[in-house]
């Protein structure tokens, strides 16, 4: 086995733990849905496109964004609910441009299907608008090198995996995740940086993506 | 009563660190936990477990209780049923009694937390003593479709609070503070819900004469008529048609709820020709109602409103399929056709149990779907988390709290 590379910056694990904000705000339609989508703050979209990352550890029927679910399960607006869950969040670096696509998903919609506008939903099947609330904090977790940095990523929590791979790309606008930065900048290995960035993190559970990560370093360390 | 540590091979070692972070983070602040009644109902029993976790972790916790009479009860339950939506006739001379003995508690109640947690409507008139400590609202109460009256007179205090905090988003409204999503939560170490030998199964059913050679149906809840125990008796009798089982309607009273006695009167009348209806009204004995849960064959939650519905939880972690109404926080914690049967009525109920009682494989698939949900997100481990999480934002106001 090649001998590992010391990185000059330890990478200093966090966590990310979040609290629900209600705000009062409800749609019964999807005109009203539309109307608040774009002027809720950038926390409630990260929130209603995000949440099910971390309450959904297994296999579940539930959709991937809850603009998505009530769409298509209240109103009954099944393609619209498809493409509202086939929107590609890797290709967005900004919780604007997310927005932006999910608000011209919906136009696009109401101008296509005059229908989709006189559906309503029955009294307490109202969206209701929330945000998430992010607490940054670290661990006591800092590795100098690959095998230190694997033996970690299989203990700390999902949250913390969440934190580095999700939040720090889209909501924190970095270039990319924490984990292939320090990896690029820190130990010069790009090609591994590259590996890590490169799939899509959305359509896995967090535990599925904490092997997966295991799996590429490991291979890499043995290389 | 378990320590925190106990709680790892239930959750694992990384969450506990966690809690460990952040309660780190709290040290030197005072959190004083007010409400009704120290025991008898959901608010208690989550104070009990979570107020000597709290201090096992660091965080400085107290429990303080209100006092209040018979008539001051009374009132509070009315308020209670009317945040419900139930039709009450509320008076002025109600208010003026809820006032009388707010003002009492108000002269009496020492609050010196540095976060002052006020549970429910009972003691919210304590916000009037508000120095420059924070103080917090929970609101425990189904208020989706409130009576406008009641809420109107609470909102003459729940601005006055720095955030109020709401166990499902149905209940929120746009309100002059912030407010929180934290849903109750179960202990999976506590008597109601840890596992259980065989031999105490078999033997409370003893105690309580039921035989095992038919299907259990069972509610467990207080007799109220908002858990519509009535409405559960219809769904078995027309169930009873086709399937030979039997029902148990089992439930305590709190100190705090003056009605319940007339709720199982009108039960019992109910039940009284049927040999195959069990009321047990059980004294606050956990162990009973955790082994009565595990000897069920389908567990029914079939409240009219619901401030959370914490034995929806109960159940799913017994892995136990679960028929509930589509009420309050109820939806939170079952999928419909995942992970339990939701309802709108008593023909609704009790076609579900039929399904349920005549499909064991898909049963067994609900329960086992419901327990891994419960597991993620409604056990107390989470409850602790958010509830460090609430504290720390009333010292950060920002969407984003780097503290790194």
């Amino acid at each position: 086995m090649p001998e590992l590379i010391k990185a000059k910056e330890p990478f200093r694990f966090c966590t990310r733990l979040h609290l629900s904000e209600l705000t009062g705000l409800r749609a019964t339609t999807l005109g009203q849905l539309l109307a608040l989508i774009k002027e809720v703050p950038g926390s409630c979209i990260y929130h209603h496109t995000h949440r099910f990352l971390q309450q959904h550890q297994y296999l579940s029927p539930e959709p991937p964004n809850d603009f998505a679910y009530w769409v298509t399960d209240i109103l009954g607006e099944d393609e619209l609910g498809e493409r509202l869950v086939s929107i590609d969040t890797m290709q967005y670096s900004t919780i604007r441009d997310l927005r932006d696509k999910i608000a011209l998903t919906i136009e696009d919609c109401l101008r296509d299907s005059p229908f989709a506008k006189l559906k309503f939903a029955r009294s307490g099947e109202e969206f209701h608008f929330m945000k998430s609330v992010s607490f940054i904090l670290p661990t006591n977790y800092f590795v100098y090198d690959l095998e230190e940095f694997a033996k970690v990523l299989k203990k700390i929590t999902i949250d913390s995996i969440y934190f580095h791979i999700f939040e720090a790309r889209l909501r924190l606008e970095k270039s990319t995740n924490d984990f292939s930065y320090w990896i690029e900048n820190s130990l010069g290995d790009k090609e591994l940086a590259d590996k890590i960035s490169g799939f899509d993190p959305y359509t896995r559970t967090l535990e599925d993506l904490r092997n997966k990560i295991i799996q590429i370093v490991e291979r890499r360390i043995t290389d | 009563m378990a320590k925190i540590e106990e709680y790892i091979p239930l959750v694992g070692q990384a969450v506990i660190d966690d809690l460990r972070l952040l309660s780190e983070r709290l040290k030197g602040k005072v959190i004083q936990h007010i409400n009704s009644t120290p025991v008898g109902g959901g608010v208690a029993e989550i104070l009990s477990r979570m107020v000597p976790l709290l201090r096992e972790l660091g965080v400085d916790t107290k429990w303080d209780v209100i006092k209040g009479g018979e008539q001051f009860f009374g009132v509070t339950k009315k308020f209670h049923n009317s945040l419900h939506g139930r039709a009450e006739e509320i008076t002025q001379r109600d208010f003026e009694i809820f006032m009388e003995t707010s003002q009492q508690n108000i002269e009496s109640v020492n609050t010196y937390g540095d976060i002052v947690f006020v549970h429910d409507p009972q003691p919210i008139a304590l916000i009037k003593k508000k120095a420059d400590n924070k103080w917090l609202w929970r609101c425990h109460i189904d208020v989706a479709s409130p009576n406008e009256k009641v809420w109107g007179f609470l909102m003459d205090f729940i601005p006055r609070y720095n955030s109020a905090v709401f166990s499902a988003p149905a209940f929120s409204r746009r309100l002059p503070i912030r407010q929180f999503l934290i849903p109750p939560s179960i202990d999976p170490l506590s008597d109601k819900n840890k596992e259980l030998p065989q031999e105490t199964i078999n033997f409370v059913l003893r105690k309580y004469n039921i035989k095992k050679d038919k299907p259990i149906v069972i509610q467990i809840s207080r007799f109220d008529r908002l858990k519509d125990p009535v409405g559960v008796i219809e769904a078995y009798l027309q169930v009873k048609k086709y399937i030979d089982c039997q029902l148990i309607l089992a439930g305590g009273s709190a100190e705090d709820d003056p009605e319940g006695f007339k709720v199982l009167e009108e039960v019992k009348e109910r039940a009284k020709k049927d040999p195959d209806i069990h009321i047990l009204l059980l004294p606050q004995n956990d162990i009973e109602v955790n082994a009565l849960q595990r000897a069920s064959d389908v567990i029914v939650q079939k409240s009219l409103r619901e401030g959370f519905g914490l034995t929806v939880s109960e159940a799913l972690w017994k892995a136990k399929p679960v028929v509930a109404s589509n009420v309050g926080g109820i939806p939170l914690q079952i999928k419909h056709k995942y992970s339990g049967l939701l309802c709108h009525s008593i023909e609704g109920a009790s076609f579900a149990i039929k399904q349920l009682l005549s499909s064991p494989a898909y049963a067994s698939k609900l329960g086992e779907n419901g327990r891994e949900h419960i597991k993620n997100n409604f056990l107390i481990t989470r409850h602790l988390r958010d509830y460090m999480l609430l504290f720390l934002s009333l010292y950060h106001p920002e969407d984003i709290v780097n503290l790194c």
